[in-house]
């Protein structure tokens, strides 16, 4: 393993020498034999594993790229909700990471547990110090589990279910909707915003009523929203809820709860009562992923991430980038998946620049779509465009550009469909 | 759009072009690598579809800055381009599009 005040030696020549450009630091960096710059990407979901992809690719292997992922697989949160509703398997919204290899992208199967920004290295659970000159961390979210004192033990959420990152949870709560009997009641839970995936929730409550009308056809199903009102795409939703699933969906607006019992599937009512149902899908409220959160980069209300726009470098630490769903979002930016792929290539062109001389692009820009299922083919989709401004130093949306679908249409569900592929590989392959 | 703005668009290209290979060197000649990168997570990397979508690899810059422009004025019908469509400049779209014109198909 090389010294690493030697690659730090290395980075700072690269950067005094930066006015010589992108050649003079390869040449440089052979003739002297030093390694080559060293970027460590933790998570390999959508921000993490495109910036991985997009760092090896741009960099044309100027730049050693390691990827830290805890699964075996990535599975997608986008589409999940459709194995719940059974139009999909797990299986059809998985993909191997092997893709990456033609990359040169070294992986590492492992849980990054921490990092030291003096020495530049992460640390693994198993102890192992992987250096860096450059930390990507695509954390996704975790939940602030210490506001829901009866979600505190594992088995409580093994019964009352989040499945809120795809994979496990999402076939253990489509096997209780399966179980459950006819006549018997869904009710999701809904925190306040901000949080993963806005439109999902609402999503996931049609997918579960697209089943019931075929599967359980007395069933109900409860949206119990802590919000003032429906926060994405409401009157898609409302169309949906007042039309096809009338009298199956109900919607309740200002629900907030004070906690919920795992054992009788109950919400503890903020404002009063209980609500027990035979499937109880409790999201609870979302912060920064724990690599993020215990390592003091949650700087925003000790709850989300605050980056520079420019580089999606940490206000808190240097040399570290953090994407995705763990940031202080910029105005009217969603937490979506299609938003940390997009964060991905905007960090790895950023990066790219840095560690071979360039010149970091003062003018970056992000789209969202984001399509959300109202059954097995019909789909709406809400758009976005975002630019820098230099004055605000944010994202903000560039005016008159985006929107929403007129109406839900099976095209939009074949285009959505093509999405995910796409979003997928460019990703992973 | 007729012969007359088309001429006007390619030379608008050209002018972007050189203007990105005297001044800024470094960050402009990845510009529109990197406006292109937004289209990639429906159009596929580089503009290589994998699914539906088309691929916009290799097509000619001076198509993809026409049919944006026929997106932002309602000229075509579309799901979400035409919304999509109004979040850049005329450069940035000549940006892109010259981008993709040399992506191998």
């Amino acid at each position: 393993m090389n010294n690493p005040f030697n690659r730090r030696d290395f980075v700072k020549s690269a950067g005094a020498l930066s006015l010589l450009g992108a050649s003079a630091i390869s040449g440089c960096a052979s003739i002297g034999g030093a390694a080559k710059p060293k970027v460590v990407v933790v998570g390999g979901g959508f921000g993490g594993a495109t910036a991985a992809k997009y760092i090896a690719m741009w960099s044309e292997g100027k730049i050693d790229v390691t990827l830290v992922e805890r699964e075996a697989q990535f599975v997608s949160c986008p589409m999940s909700n459709l194995v719940l509703g059974g139009s999909k398997t797990l299986a059809d919204v998985s993909v191997a990471y092997d893709g990456l290899n033609k990359y040169g992208i070294k992986r590492i199967r492992g849980e990054a547990t921490g990092f030291d920004p003096d020495k530049k290295t992460l640390v693994l659970a198993d102890g192992t110090a992987l250096p860096y000159d450059r930390l990507v961390l695509s954390p996704g979210i975790d939940f602030m589990l210490d506001s829901l004192p009866g979600l505190a033990t594992v088995d409580a959420r093994t019964n009352v279910l989040a499945a809120w990152k795809a994979g496990p949870e999402t076939t253990a709560l489509r096997n209780q909707l399966v179980a459950m009997k006819d006549g018997g009641v869904y009710a999701i839970h809904i925190p306040k915003a901000p949080y993963r995936c806005p439109p999902g929730p609402y999503e996931r409550a049609c997918q579960v009523a697209w089943y019931f009308q075929q599967a359980k056809p007395k069933s109900k199903v409860l949206i119990l929203d802590a919000n003032e009102d429906v926060v994405s795409k409401k009157g898609l939703f409302m169309k949906a809820w007042n039309g096809q699933f009338k009298g199956m969906i109900e919607y309740r607006n200002n629900q907030e709860i004070e906690d919920v019992d795992g054992w009788t599937n109950t919400l503890k009512m903020t404002f009063g009562g209980d609500i027990q149902a035979d499937v109880l899908n409790v999201l609870p409220p979302m912060r920064a992923g724990n690599i993020a959160s215990s390592n003091g980069l949650n700087n925003s209300n000790k709850r989300w991430c605050q980056i520079d726009w420019l580089t999606y470098e940490s206000t808190a630490v240097k040399n570290v980038h953090i994407l995705g769903d763990a940031l202080q979002i910029a105005p009217a930016m969603p937490k979506s998946g299609h938003m940390a792929n997009q964060h991905g290539k905007v960090c790895a062109a950023a990066i790219v620049a840095l560690l071979t001389g360039d010149t970091v692009n003062q003018t970056p820009m992000v789209a969202n779509t984001c399509y959300s299922f109202i059954d097995d083919k019909n789909v709406v989709h809400v758009a976005s465009v975002h630019r820098y401004d230099a004055a605000q130093k944010t994202m903000v949306a560039v005016a008159g550009s985006g929107g929403l679908s007129a109406d839900a249409n099976a095209l939009e569900g074949v285009y959505a469909n093509s999405w995910a592929r796409n979003i997928w590989a460019d990703m992973l392959t | 759009m007729n012969r007359f703005s088309y001429q006007i668009v390619t030379g608008v290209v050209a002018a972007l072009l050189a203007g990105a290979a005297s001044a800024q060197a470094p960050a402009s000649a990845t510009q529109g690598r990197n406006l292109a990168a937004q289209c990639a997570n429906c159009h596929g990397t580089n503009g290589k579809s994998v699914a539906e979508v088309p691929s916009l690899a290799g097509q000619p810059a001076a198509t993809i800055v026409q049919k944006m422009k026929d997106y932002r004025d309602g000229k075509l019908p579309a799901s979400i381009m035409h919304q999509l469509s109004k979040g850049y400049t005329d450069e940035q779209v000549a940006l892109m599009a010259d981008f993709f014109s040399k992506q191998a198909k």
